[in-house]
C-alpha cells in the first residue's frame, strides 16, 4: 500500500505547527523550580564551601578569612585525618556488606512469601523513622551498656573475657550503622524483588537449576538494580555519618564526620572543615564510580 | 531396563483448596508422539502440565515416566523442560546463555556446539548475542523452544507456545514445530485452547473439561465421531437435533425428531435407545431449494435461511427450523453462483452415514447445547 499511502498535503498540519514549537520549551519549563533550587542550595554552597577550602587558616571569624588559594590545607587534612577517613569507608563499608546480608533475605521473604502479611511487614520496615535517629541511636547506648543482657549474653560466650565490653567499641558503632541505615537498604531491594517474575525462577527450576543455582543465576543478576541502588544508599550517608560513632563509640572511633563536625562547630577551623567536607565528596565519587563500574549495571543508574 | 517412556498419568487430581483444577485424570502419553491437551482456559489443562513438570504437585494420583515415579519428583531432578506461554527468557542472558542454561547446570563443559546446532534446528543461526528484549515475539518463541530441546527432554511440555504470536507466525510456528517433533523424536505434551491447532499438529489430541478428559483420540476419530455434545462443539461445530429412537431398519437406527424421520447409522451411535441427540456437522449438510431433486433416502430439514456469511473459501448459512432451532450449514464455494440470500426457503439434506448420535440423558431437555471453544467468536 505504500504508493497510495501518501496523504494529500493537507492545510491542517500548517496550523497544528504552533503549538508544536510551544511545547518544545515544556521540559525546561518544567525542570525550572528544580534547577532553581539545586543552584541555590546546591552549587552555589558547594562554590563557597571550595572557596572557603582554600582560605588562609590563619585568619578567624574576628579578623576574617583571607582567599590565599592555599592547596596546602587539603595536604595538611590528609596528613593529620587519613586515619578517620579510612576509618570512615572502613566502617561504612563493613556496615554495607552486613545490611546486604541481612536486607536481603528480608527483602526477598516480603516481596516473595510474605502473601497478605506484606504490607504490615513494609510499615514494620519503615517504623522506626516515626521516631527520630538520634533518640534511636541513644536507645542503642542503653542496650549495649556494660550491665545490659546483650553484654551478659555476650560473654558467657565461649573464648569472650569476663570484661568484654560492646559500648565505645567499632562493633557498637558499626551496630549503630547497620540498625540505622537497614531500611534504605531493603526498600530498593523489595522494590526489585518486587518486580522478579516468578516464572522466570519456574523456568530455572525447569532447566535443571538447583535452589543455590537459581539464586546465583537468576535471582540474584535480575535483583542486581536493587543491590546497587540498596548500597549506594547505605554507604554513602553511612560514610558521612558521626552521629554512632559520636553516641556508640570513644575518639578512638570518630569517623570523619566527627572531625568535620568539631573543625566547623567546636575548633573553628573553616577552611580545614571545608577541606575535609570536599575531599570525603571526592572519596565517595571515587568509590561509587568504581562500584559501579565493576557491578557494570551502567543501563541502572 | 525397559525401553519405553511413556508418559503415565494415573488417577492424578489437584485441587487448591475447594476447587478442584484436575479431577481423577488418568491418561497415556506414548514415547515419541504429539499429544494435545485441548480444552477452554480454567479447564485444569495447564494445571495437569504443570504436575508433569514438577512445579506443581498432585493433591494425590501418580505420574511415571516409563518405568519411574516422578510424582514427588523436584523439576531440576526430571528429564522433562517445558516452552511456558510467556516463554520466561532470561532477560539478562544472551540467546546462547539461555540456550545454554540446563546444559551448564547439568555439568556439561562443551555448550558451543550444541548451541550451535539448536539455534540451526529453529534457525535463528547468527542470533547467539543478542539479548530476548532485542528479538520479536517469534524469535523468542524459538529461543524458548531451542532452551528446552537442547536438553533432550523425554518429554517436552508445551504451555500454550503460540497463545501471543499472530495468526500467520502462528500457522508458520505450528508447520515448524511438527517439523522439529518428527526430526527430534522426544513426546511433545502440547497444551493449546486453538482447536485448529490441537487437530493440526497432535497425533493425539484429548479435550478437557472440568479437570476431566471428555474425549481421547486421534483429531479425526474425535472429529467425525464426538463422545458427547461438548466435545461436538469444542471441536468444531455440530447440529444437535433432541431425537427418540424409534426403531432399526438394517445396519441404521430409525429417529424421530420433531415430528420429522431421521436414520443414522448404529455404528455412529453412542446410545441406541431411548432419547438421543441427532448430531450432523455443518459441512456435510447442503442445501436446495424446495422442489429441486433430493437424494431420496437423505435426510431433510426444511427451514427459512436467517443468515449468510460469505467466507471466501465458504458461505455460512444459518436456517431456522419450523421448530424454531437454528442450524448452520458449511457450503463450500466450489461453483459458481451467488449465494443464497436470507428468507428463501430451503430444504437442508444429508446422507445419513454422515450423522452421528450421542446419548441425551433424561432431564436434559430439547434445546441443543452450546459450548464454544472461542468465546470471542474469532476462530473459523
Amino acid at each position: 500500500m505504500g504508493a497510495t499511502a501518501a496523504p494529500p498535503p493537507d492545510d491542517r498540519s500548517t496550523v497544528e505547527r504552533p503549538p508544536r514549537t510551544r511545547r518544545r520549551g515544556l521540559p525546561f519549563l518544567l525542570l525550572l523550580p528544580g534547577g532553581l533550587w539545586l543552584l541555590l542550595f546546591f552549587v552555589v554552597p558547594s562554590v563557597q564551601l571550595a572557596a572557603t577550602s582554600l582560605y588562609d587558616r590563619s585568619g578567624s571569624l574576628e579578623t576574617g578569612y583571607r582567599q590565599a588559594f592555599a592547596f596546602g590545607n587539603y595536604v595538611d587534612a590528609v596528613a593529620e585525618y587519613w586515619p578517620h577517613l579510612l576509618r570512615s569507608a572502613g566502617y561504612a563499608g563493613i556496615a554495607t556488606v552486613i545490611c546486604l546480608l541481612l536486607g536481603y533475605p528480608l527483602a526477598y521473604a516480603i516481596a516473595q512469601k510474605a502473601g497478605r502479611w506484606r504490607t504490615l511487614l513494609l510499615v514494620c520496615v519503615i517504623a522506626p523513622f516515626f521516631t527520630t535517629f538520634l533518640l534511636r541511636t541513644l536507645a542503642w547506648k542503653s542496650i549495649l551498656s556494660d550491665n545490659g543482657p546483650v553484654v551478659a549474653l555476650w560473654r558467657a560466650l565461649p573464648f569472650v573475657p569476663d570484661d568484654a565490653r560492646l559500648l565505645a567499641t567499632p562493633v557498637a558503632v558499626v551496630a549503630g550503622l547497620v540498625y540505622n541505615f537497614l531500611p534504605f537498604m531493603v526498600l530498593p531491594l523489595y522494590a526489585s524483588l518486587e518486580r522478579l517474575d516468578r516464572r522466570m525462577l519456574e523456568a530455572s527450576r525447569d532447566l535443571y537449576a538447583r535452589p543455590v543455582a537459581t539464586f546465583r543465576r537468576v535471582t540474584l543478576p535480575l535483583s542486581m538494580p536493587g543491590v546497587v541502588a540498596g548500597t549506594l544508599l547505605t554507604f554513602i550517608p553511612a560514610t558521612g555519618d558521626y552521629i554512632n560513632a559520636e553516641l556508640l563509640g570513644t575518639p578512638n572511633q570518630y569517623m570523619i564526620g566527627n572531625v568535620i563536625d568539631s573543625a566547623f562547630l567546636v575548633r573553628l577551623d573553616y577552611p580545614q572543615a571545608a577541606a575535609l567536607s570536599f575531599l570525603l565528596m571526592a572519596t565517595i565519587l571515587v568509590m561509587v564510580f568504581s562500584y559501579l563500574r565493576a557491578a557494570g549495571t551502567e543501563e541502572v543508574v | 531396563m525397559a525401553d519405553t517412556a511413556d508418559l503415565v498419568l494415573d488417577h492424578v487430581t489437584k485441587r487448591f483448596g475447594s476447587f478442584t483444577a484436575v479431577d481423577d485424570l488418568s491418561l497415556t502419553v506414548p514415547q515419541g508422539s504429539f499429544f494435545a491437551l485441548l480444552g477452554a482456559s480454567g479447564c485444569g489443562k495447564t494445571t495437569t502440565l504443570r504436575t508433569v513438570a514438577g512445579l506443581e504437585e498432585p493433591t494425590s494420583g501418580e505420574i511415571r515416566l516409563g518405568d519411574k515415579v516422578i510424582t514427588h519428583l523436584r523439576p531440576y531432578r526430571r528429564p522433562v523442560n517445558t516452552v511456558f506461554q510467556s516463554y520466561a527468557l532470561f532477560p539478562h542472558l544472551t540467546v546462547a546463555d539461555n540456550i545454554a542454561f540446563g546444559l551448564r547446570r547439568r555439568g556439561i563443559r562443551k555448550v558451543a556446539p550444541k548451541v550451535g546446532e539448536m539455534l540451526e534446528l529453529v534457525q535463528l543461526a547468527g542470533f547467539e548475542r543478542r539479548k530476548p528484549a532485542q528479538l520479536s515475539g517469534g524469535q523468542q518463541q524459538r529461543v524458548a523452544l531451542a532452551r528446552a530441546l537442547v536438553n533432550e527432554p523425554k518429554v517436552l511440555l508445551l504451555d500454550e507456545p503460540l497463545g501471543a504470536l499472530d495468526l500467520k507466525l502462528r500457522r508458520q510456528m505450528q508447520i515448524e514445530l511438527k517439523r522439529i517433533q518428527t526430526e527430534v523424536g522426544s513426546t511433545f505434551l502440547h497444551v493449546t485452547h486453538d482447536q485448529d491447532e490441537a487437530m493440526w499438529m497432535a497425533d493425539t489430541v484429548a479435550v478437557m473439561n472440568k479437570g476431566r478428559i471428555e474425549q481421547l483420540g486421534a483429531p479425526t476419530e474425535i472429529y467425525e465421531f464426538p463422545a458427547n455434545p461438548f466435545v461436538s462443539n469444542f471441536l468444531g461445530q455440530s447440529n444437535l437435533f433432541a431425537a427418540e429412537v424409534s426403531g432399526r431398519s438394517g445396519d441404521d437406527l430409525l429417529l424421530a425428531a420433531h415430528g420429522e424421520r431421521f436414520a443414522a447409522p448404529a455404528a455412529r451411535a453412542r446410545a441406541t435407545g431411548g432419547p438421543v441427540w441427532l448430531g450432523i456437522r455443518p459441512e456435510k449438510v447442503r442445501l436446495a431449494l424446495p422442489g429441486e431433486q433430493v437424494p431420496p433416502q437423505h435426510n431433510q430439514v426444511r427451514g427459512v435461511l436467517t443468515d449468510t456469511c460469505y467466507a471466501g473459501v465458504s458461505t455460512e448459512y444459518l436456517l431456522r427450523t419450523p421448530w424454531g432451532q437454528e442450524m448452520s450449514v458449511f457450503s463450500a464455494n466450489a461453483m459458481a453462483g451467488e449465494p443464497m440470500v436470507p428468507g428463501t426457503e430451503v430444504v437442508a439434506h444429508w446422507y445419513p452415514a454422515h450423522s452421528f448420535v450421542l446419548d441425551r440423558p433424561d432431564g436434559a431437555g430439547e434445546e441443543a447445547p452450546r459450548y464454544t471453544a472461542d468465546p470471542l467468536g474469532v476462530a473459523p
